[in-house]
């Protein structure tokens, strides 16, 4: 035969690829598409750079004198390899558009590429912060629009856009209560805040930041506040209380609106923690529950991204009592002419002479703005009450699904996350975190771990309506058949996970200890030994 | 005097009128590996139940809380530098701060050994 005349084998080498797969080492440490990534300092110079400067021309500059004299030690990497750099990193990288994402409390949901499709309109996307207003109206409006459904969502009169995280918002929430506290002439008095034990670490960081003390109130046993502890802990010096509803159980406060009339009859404030608004958007309204002041996270509930850590965007809505202390800026409409009232004199002259004062340099996270108004004008009111009852139904299927081999620290139904304990895993030798890293090997992200801190090796998940039904089965097949394996005795191989990641298990006790935080050229390092 | 525990995981050991206060074997090992600790100034004051010292691991940050009230007359900065002492030998030589101690019967409060272990058992 004479067919195959170009020597290439027509049968793959028989189970070669098996045996081989974990022996072979490379020359460049790369295992195919899996770059062994140098740091950018170490593909780069420091000496080069990636662009070349003219000469400045000229001796005038109105540094006054403090011009830097020496190297700011950056690598100098040229584009292509800063790009490639930063492409193969990203590739080491999990994300919401690689798979399901279910970390517990951090609403990972899908992105809608058209929120990106808008936001990249140069009206949007080219406009100068410090562009005048009569050139930034329909940006203005935007505000104003989102800032109107943002009301009509949650029921409340008024909304601060500016903050820029859950955590600014609660920030501003905080700061709006102690002003209203200083206006009654009860800042002085009025000095302890009230937060569950489930509560996010943010709300007592809060609170603190805020000149507060902070008290915790105890559970009920059903993953709850319990309303008679509640009761016993309000008195005059009682400034408010901050809840999460739905909380990080990922259970409905039934007795919310107990609690916040109890609260308001001790002449105290509700902050409402509303990361955990997309269970509940177009379904409640937590102005109907006597909420006084609540963070929006735009990137959970309303879809802007917030992977890599943003950038997040917190509107905050006031009620009646709160709404006059408001920060600066904020958007005003006039004969349809939209204008930004950015001084104390403008707000004295609109009316608004008790702002808490400025939060932030400009007005907002203007491109999460775009994205969250795309997002509910896309879907519409019904839409976004059906993205509310998907989130929960969907988490009540793993719930479901996952209660044969793991143990639900609290009776379902839940609402948008469901929560486990380590109970499950008693006496085999894993713990929570094993079973995390094991996910890893599975091609998943882990869920949240060890949060909320009220149940013991907590494994909090949450689907977002995001996935499908497939996708869910998948999901649950994979953590059922963990739960299986960690109950049949194979702890070695979850202490060993994660196998197939580009780095094993991290030292996460030596990085916490001995932090190594500035990269130091190798000469030098070598000269300090 | 014998140790004695709080709810919130601190043991105390009263010499006189003076306490070592650290926190339990079982919190120590609850929190995994530690990797931070801050403690409080002497000199300062605290009542009973006030957060006074952080505690901080690969898993959680925690509050020290103080078990009676008192003023700090010495804090151990070697856990400070050496937040892994606290993983080796909590009940000894990882003790956090010694108080003066202002009201003594705030003592007959505090479990003693055979009551913590069941308390402990239960959480």
């Amino acid at each position: 035969m004479s067919m195959n005349n170009q020597g290439r084998p027509t049968t793959p080498t028989s189970g070669a690829g098996e045996a081989m797969e974990t022996n072979v080492k490379t020359f460049t440490g790369n295992k195919a598409l899996m770059i062994e990534e140098a740091l950018s300092f170490e593909v780069g110079d420091l000496s080069g750079s990636g662009v070349d400067l003219p000469e400045l021309s000229g001796q005038y500059d109105r540094l006054g004198g403090v011009n830097r004299n020496e190297t700011i030690g950056l690598p100098g990497l040229s584009e292509p390899e800063a790009m490639r750099h930063f492409v193969r990193l990203s590739q080491k990288n999990y994300a919401i558009d690689m798979g399901p994402f279910p970390l517990g409390s951090c609403t990972m949901k899908h992105n809608p590429r058209l929120n990106e499709k808008v936001a990249r309109l140069p009206g949007f996307a080219d406009l100068h912060p410090l562009a005048p207003e009569s050139a930034a109206q329909g940006a203005l409006e935007l505000i104003d629009t989102l800032a109107f459904w943002l009301k009509e969502l949650t029921g409340m009169p008024a909304v601060a856009m500016s903050p820029k995280a859950g955590a600014h918002g609660e920030l501003c929430g905080m700061m709006a209560i102690k002003a209203a506290l200083e206006a009654r002439g009860e800042a002085d008095r009025r000095v302890r805040v009230l937060a569950p034990e489930s509560a996010h670490g943010t709300n007592p960081a809060t609170a603190v930041q805020c000149g507060f003390k902070v008290e915790a109130i105890p559970g009920d046993g059903t993953g709850r506040v319990d309303l008679e502890a509640l009761k016993e802990k309000l008195g005059d010096d009682v400034a408010g209380i901050m809840v999460t509803n739905p909380n990080t159980c990922g259970l409905f406060e039934r007795d919310i609106r107990a609690i916040a009339d109890a609260v308001h009859d001790a002449g105290g404030y509700f902050y409402c923690d509303g990361a955990n608004f997309n269970a509940i958007a177009g379904k409640v309204k937590p102005g109907d529950l006597g909420v006084d002041a609540m963070h929006i996270n735009l990137h959970k509930t309303f879809s802007t991204p917030h992977g890599g850590g943003g950038p997040g965007a917190g509107p905050t809505v006031l009620s009646e009592a709160l709404a006059p202390f408001a920060p600066l800026p904020y958007v005003s409409c006039e004969d349809g002419k939209y204008s930004l009232v950015e001084t104390l004199h403008h707000a004295e002259a609109e009316d608004g002479g008790d702002t808490l004062g400025r939060l932030t340099a400009f007005h907002g996270q203007m491109g999460m703005f775009v994205r969250a108004l795309s997002y509910m004008m896309s879907h519409g009111r019904d839409g976004l009450k059906q993205a509310s009852e998907d989130a929960v139904l969907n988490a009540n299927y793993v719930l479901a699904r996952l209660k044969s081999e793991m143990t639900p620290s609290f009776e379902g139904p839940c609402m948008h996350e469901a929560l486990f304990d380590d109970r499950f895993l008693k006496d085999t030798g894993v713990e929570t975190i094993d079973f995390a890293k094991a996910m890893i090997d599975e091609g998943y992200h882990p869920m949240t771990m060890y949060f909320p801190l009220v149940v013991h090796g907590a494994m909090l998940i949450e689907p977002t309506e995001s996935e499908s039904k497939r996708e869910l089965d998948l999901f649950c097949d994979a953590l059922l058949s963990l739960a299986k394996r960690a109950k049949a005795g194979e702890t070695e191989s979850f202490k060993a996970a994660p196998v197939y990641a580009p780095r094993r298990r991290l030292d996460e006790t030596a990085a916490a200890r001995h932090p190594v935080l500035r990269w130091t050229p190798p000469q030098t390092a070598q000269a300090a030994e | 005097m014998s140790v004695k525990y709080s709810q919130d995981h601190e043991w105390v050991k009263a010499d006189g009128d003076v306490c070592t206060i650290g926190i339990s074997a079982h919190a120590a090992e609850q929190l995994g590996d530690v990797v931070f600790v801050e403690l409080p100034d002497t000199g300062k004051t605290f009542a009973k139940g006030d957060d006074m010292a952080v505690v901080e691991s690969v898993k959680a940050a925690s509050d020290v809380y103080a078990p009676i009230s008192g003023e700090i007359v010495e804090v151990n900065s070697a856990i400070v530098d050496e937040p892994a002492k606290v993983n080796e030998d909590p009940q000894g030589a990882a003790w956090f701060v010694k108080i003066k101690m202002s009201n003594a019967s705030e003592l007959d409060a505090l479990m003693d050994e055979a009551a913590y272990k069941d308390f402990a058992g239960q959480s």
